[in-house]
């Protein structure tokens, strides 16, 4: 038997996502965010997770796709990162999937700009492909990621 | 005598725990020799334990340990090479003392040992690697002086002896270089020898001083590690919140059980709070008390007398303060006997007692802790500092001419200011008081100089009790909460219906209020917090609208509606035209632009507007159909139309007034009024909600790149604030001046509805000249706008003048100065003259033109001058070619008129 690996998986549009679920600390619903005027766009705010103060980032601008349709209230996967925990809004949340490490292949060379880094690779399951997240990536240098998305 | 073994116990904790850390340290400083930090810290070990075993009398000890501790000096002042040779002999050093401590731990005395060998090797290392000094002796107290970390200070002998007045300054002095010479003998003995003080007194300072260390290793106390209490601190902060929160719950409840409960919860937790926020809190008096010997030895060193006075020792802080006021605190002090005090000499000269006073006072005050450091010195040379800064490139010659004394004052403050002429031992070490006032402020702290020449100089920290939890006043602005450290807080001023419309100005575009006649700039939130945001962010919809309507004018509003009925008139009389477009449009006019983009979005739940926008709607049919009327050339009718529209004109006048005075009754101004660093402003606010007691809490990395925010909280809702950094938050708005500055313009764009959103943007007075030409004066130019009748003009020699304000106004007719080609009609004209009164230097004319058409605020290019005298060119304005009038020019072509009118008189 090969080596296996649990993901915490969870939806963007259509877009089908893991992260390794020992980097997650918790799902929860959704939580009211304070925002937080004059920071990148892609920090959605401070939520109050148990008395702790934690920033929202929101993947669906991190990864630059569409914004959330009115009324869709995003859901928080908590992440544990060097500099704390950070929650990563997502649209909805999957089933935690053991896959093997054989599915797994680097991501497709037509990868654009920094997507190349947020997505470290991709499993390929019965299901579809399952985009593997680099969540330390995810939540670090905001700021030139903006400064990237504004030059476009 | 138990009292006495206590203090050995205590010594023997302490020791063996400093031992172990020594154990690591040195082995560490072998692999960093230079490390600075880590050679402190050794030196200040073995320091703490040969002067605690001096007292002691472990002759012993005290003897090995104070080689050690030479050595370590000479290591730490880099006069000697850390070599596998002295790290040995140091090791050596600590098992000797380990050793010897484990006997007075078992045995009670240092025990049977010859240490001799290592004290020899010791020497050796001293001798040999050092260089030639003469008097190597006093540089480890020096050191200690600086250094003086101890962790447990206690009072000398001689110190005691001074504040008890039992004797000189000055003796102690000699008895300790006496000591420092190699006088094994203490300095109370010394001192009793040499007849300078009784030996009764030396008994009853031993008394003190054995009291202050007993105290501190009394039974009753326990050593807790910093990081559990700040651990217990958070979770004070936790519960705080939550009982905030239990709080709001029962608030809306009847069941009494769980009111009275909840009451209980309620007072035990601010009763741990109170606990736990007491046990991080030290007395002062722990970092005050080694500056009686850090002010002896500056004294001696610059060869002033000085005497150290305090008061409020007991006041208490907060830990981490404590830490970080310590450096500051030391540098004040060192600086006040350096640079404050004047020689005993100088003194004398000028009718003072020789010896110079220091006086240090803490004490509470509105929830700070106040520290006052006087000094009865020279106080500051103010002119010094002035050329000083000015030398420096600081300061500008103009600057410094026109600053006050309080200004120069802060000067001192500046990075890289120092009046010192030469680098003493004290001055130039790295510590200026710009550090002073940086570390100050990082604690939310404050500093402030006071001086009197001749009289001295009081130096005034305002320091925060505690860092963790503060009082912060909450704010809303656009529907978010926001806290505001309440130290920064001065006053709140709130503006109310009139006064909200009048007490708001404007200084070149900047809002400004008027506080007790001092001009008081102020700083929109909402603006700020938008300013760096995205576009779509800063959409109108977006914008909060109490800022814009309290500059808005609706008197302005109303007149410009008012000139329709003037148009019209104007039409029907042949003078104008006007498109159906125009007129049948109605969100082409000024009000109209104004009423579909933000008016009814901001003001649509005010069921006038409503009203106003169907009126609105009418009026424009009937104009309209007045237009079209007249262009088919039916007067008759146009002229029966045109009576219709007044009414609606004035049903839109009354609707706009009763709008306003809803508007600006109901839209009131919050100013919070604060200091950032030696500056006052205004912040305007939506709402001001209460004052609370916050935790703070640090932010993310990622957000610490916003300096406008010192950190967040959890309000008693559970909801996250921001907590706003109002140094920062000040720095932001002149920073961003200019966006501040446009963020103004536009919105006077949107009130007057001109063509908005570009740059070069002027107003306009657009006036009918002769027959057919339009002019522009610029609206800066014009002082006021006059009517006068026609048999109120004057002549007085060749010119016609006006009785204007008490005063004999000039008038000059433009269209005559311009030799506009028009009928003659202005003397048989019924109507009154128009006139538009231009100021200079104190004195008016009356330029007299034909017709006033408009008021506009248009960005155009004007196409240089044509060769008339007194127009500075064309432009395109209101899409219509238009004269742009230059009053100079035309006052200048006047005068040279006036000789040909005078021949013609």
């Amino acid at each position: 038997m090969a080596n296996t690996q649990q993901f915490c998986t969870f939806f963007l549009k259509d877009q089908f996502f893991g992260i390794p679920v020992e980097q997650v600390q918790e799902v929860l619903k959704y939580q009211e965010t304070t925002r937080v005027p004059l920071v990148p766009e892609v920090i959605r705010g401070l939520i109050n997770l148990r008395g702790q103060i934690v920033m929202a980032v929101d993947l669906r601008r991190r990864l630059h796709i569409e914004e959330r349709p009115e009324g869709m209230l995003p859901v928080n996967v908590v992440v544990r990162t060097q500099e704390g925990p950070v929650s990563l809004l997502v649209d909805s949340i999957g089933d935690v999937v053991e896959v093997k490490e054989e599915t797994f292949e680097d991501p497709p060379q037509t990868l654009e700009g920094d997507m190349r880094t947020l997505i470290a690779g991709v499993h390929k399951l019965d299901q579809g492909l399952m985009h593997v997240l680099n969540t330390e990536r995810a939540c670090e240098s905001l700021e030139r990621t903006e400064a990237l998305a504004v030059d476009k | 005598m138990n009292n006495s073994d206590d203090i050995v116990k205590d010594f023997l904790v302490e020791s063996y725990e400093n031992l172990d850390r020594l154990d690591r340290d040195l082995v560490e400083l072998e692999k960093q020799p230079s490390d600075q930090e880590i050679l402190a810290s050794i030196f200040r070990t073995i320091h703490t334990i040969k002067g605690t075993s001096g007292f002691l009398a472990f002759g012993k000890l005290e003897a090995v340990t104070h080689v050690g501790e030479n050595l370590l000096a000479r290591l730490r002042d880099g006069q000697l090479t850390l070599s596998p040779e002295i790290t040995t002999a140091l090791l050596a050093l600590v098992d000797a003392v380990r050793q010897m401590l484990g006997s007075i731990d078992t045995a009670g005395n240092e025990g049977e040992r010859n240490d001799q060998e290592l004290i020899a090797t010791l020497t050796g290392l001293l001798q040999t690697k050092a260089e030639p000094i003469p008097a190597p002796g006093p540089a480890p107290v020096k050191e200690e002086a600086q250094q003086n970390d101890l962790p447990r200070p206690v009072p000398n002998i001689g110190d005691i002896l001074i504040s008890r007045g039992a004797v000189k300054v000055s003796e102690v002095s000699e008895a300790l270089e006496q000591q420092n010479a190699g006088d094994p003998r203490h300095v109370g003995e010394i001192l009793v020898e040499k007849g300078a003080v009784k030996p009764q007194d030396v008994l009853e300072a031993l008394n003190v001083q054995q009291q202050a260390r007993g105290q501190s290793a009394s039974d009753s106390t326990i050593r807790v590690d910093v990081s559990l209490l700040d651990q217990l601190m958070n979770l004070v902060g936790e519960l705080v919140l939550a009982r905030n929160q239990i709080l709001q719950f029962t608030n809306s409840t009847e069941e009494s059980g769980l009111l009275a409960t909840s009451q209980r919860l309620n007072l035990l937790t601010t009763e741990l709070q109170e606990g736990v926020m007491k046990t991080r809190m030290q007395p002062i008096g722990n970092i005050w008390s080694k500056f009686p010997r850090t002010v002896r030895d500056v004294a001696l060193g610059c060869g002033k007398q000085v005497r150290i006075e305090m008061e409020g020792k007991e006041t208490e802080l907060d830990k981490t303060i404590i830490e970080a006021i310590k450096d500051p605190l030391t540098h004040i002090v060192r600086n006040s006997v350096d640079h404050g005090i004047e020689s005993p000499e100088a003194r004398t000269a000028a009718g003072k007692n020789p010896e110079g006073r220091l006086f240090l006072r803490a004490f509470h005050e509105g929830g700070q802790v106040n520290i006052e450091i006087t000094d009865d010195g020279a106080g500051l040379d103010y002119e010094k500092i002035r050329s000083k800064a000015m030398q420096k490139a600081l300061i500008s010659a103009d600057q410094a001419a026109r600053m006050t004394e309080r200004e120069i004052t802060n000067l001192i403050f500046l990075p890289g200011f120092s009046t010192a002429e030469t680098v003493t031992n004290v001055s130039g070490r790295g510590v200026g008081m710009d550090v002073v006032k940086t570390n100050i402020e990082k604690i939310g702290g404050t500093v402030d100089v006071q001086s009197k020449p001749g009289q001295g100089s009081t130096v005034r920290m305002k320091i925060p009790l505690t860092l963790a939890i503060i009082p912060a006043l909450v704010v809303t602005t656009a529907g978010d909460r926001y806290a505001i450290p309440q130290v920064s807080l001065l006053e709140l001023v709130r503006l109310e219906g009139e006064q909200a419309r009048k007490g708001i100005e404007l200084v070149n575009g900047a809002p400004v209020h008027r506080l007790r006649g001092q001009l008081l700039p102020l700083v929109y939130l909402n603006r700020e917090l938008k300013a760096g945001a995205k576009a779509q962010d800063a959409a109108p919809s977006q914008t909060t609208s109490s800022s814009k309507w309290a500059l808005l004018d609706f008197a302005q509003a109303r007149d410009k509606h008012q000139q329709w009925i003037g148009r019209l008139r104007q039409l029907l009389d042949g003078k104008t035209t006007m498109t159906v477009e125009q007129a049948g449009s109605p969100t082409e006019c000024a009000l109209g632009k104004w009423l579909y983009s933000a008016g009814l979005k901001d003001y649509g739940d005010i069921a006038e507007m409503q009203v106003l926008e169907a009126t609105h709607k009418r009026f424009h049919e009937h104009i309209r159909e007045v237009v079209v009327l007249k262009a088919n050339g039916n007067q008759g009718q146009a002229e029966r139309e045109f009576s219709n529209v007044e009414p609606v004109s004035k049903k839109i006048i009354e609707l706009l007034t009763i709008v306003g005075g809803k508007v600006l009754g109901s839209q009131n101004v919050n100013i919070v009024v604060l200091q950032a660093d030696d500056r006052q402003f205004g912040l305007v606010v939506d709402d001001i909600n209460d004052t609370e007691e916050i935790v703070v809490k640090p932010l993310s990395k990622q957000l610490k790149s916003v300096n406008t925010y010192a950190g967040a909280t959890i309000m008693g809702d559970g909801r996250v604030a921001l907590i706003l950094d109002v140094l920062g938050l000040a720095q932001r708005a002149n920073v961003v001046s200019e966006v501040r500055d446009r963020a103004v313009t536009e919105n006077e764009e949107r009130q007057t509805a001109a063509a908005a959103g570009q740059d070069g943007c002027r107003t306009v007075l657009l006036f009918q000249n002769g027959e057919r030409e339009r002019m522009a004066i610029e609206l800066s130019q014009v002082a006021r706008l006059e009517e006068f009748a026609h048999d109120a003009i004057e002549i007085a020699g060749s010119r016609e003048v006006v009785q204007y304000r008490g005063q004999i106004m000039p008038l000059v007719r433009v269209s005559e100065v311009l030799q506009t080609t028009r009928q003659k009609t202005a003397d048989s004209d019924p109507r009154a003259l128009q006139v538009v009164v231009y100021s200079e230097n104190g004195h008016s004319v009356g330029l007299v033109i034909d017709r006033i058409l408009d008021i506009v605020e248009e960005s155009f290019q004007i196409q240089p001058n044509t060769g008339r005298q007194g127009v500075l060119g064309t432009a395109v304005i209101q899409q219509r070619t238009t004269g742009v009038l230059d009053v100079r020019g035309l006052l200048a072509a006047a005068q040279s008129r006036e000789i040909p009118m005078a021949a013609h008189a």
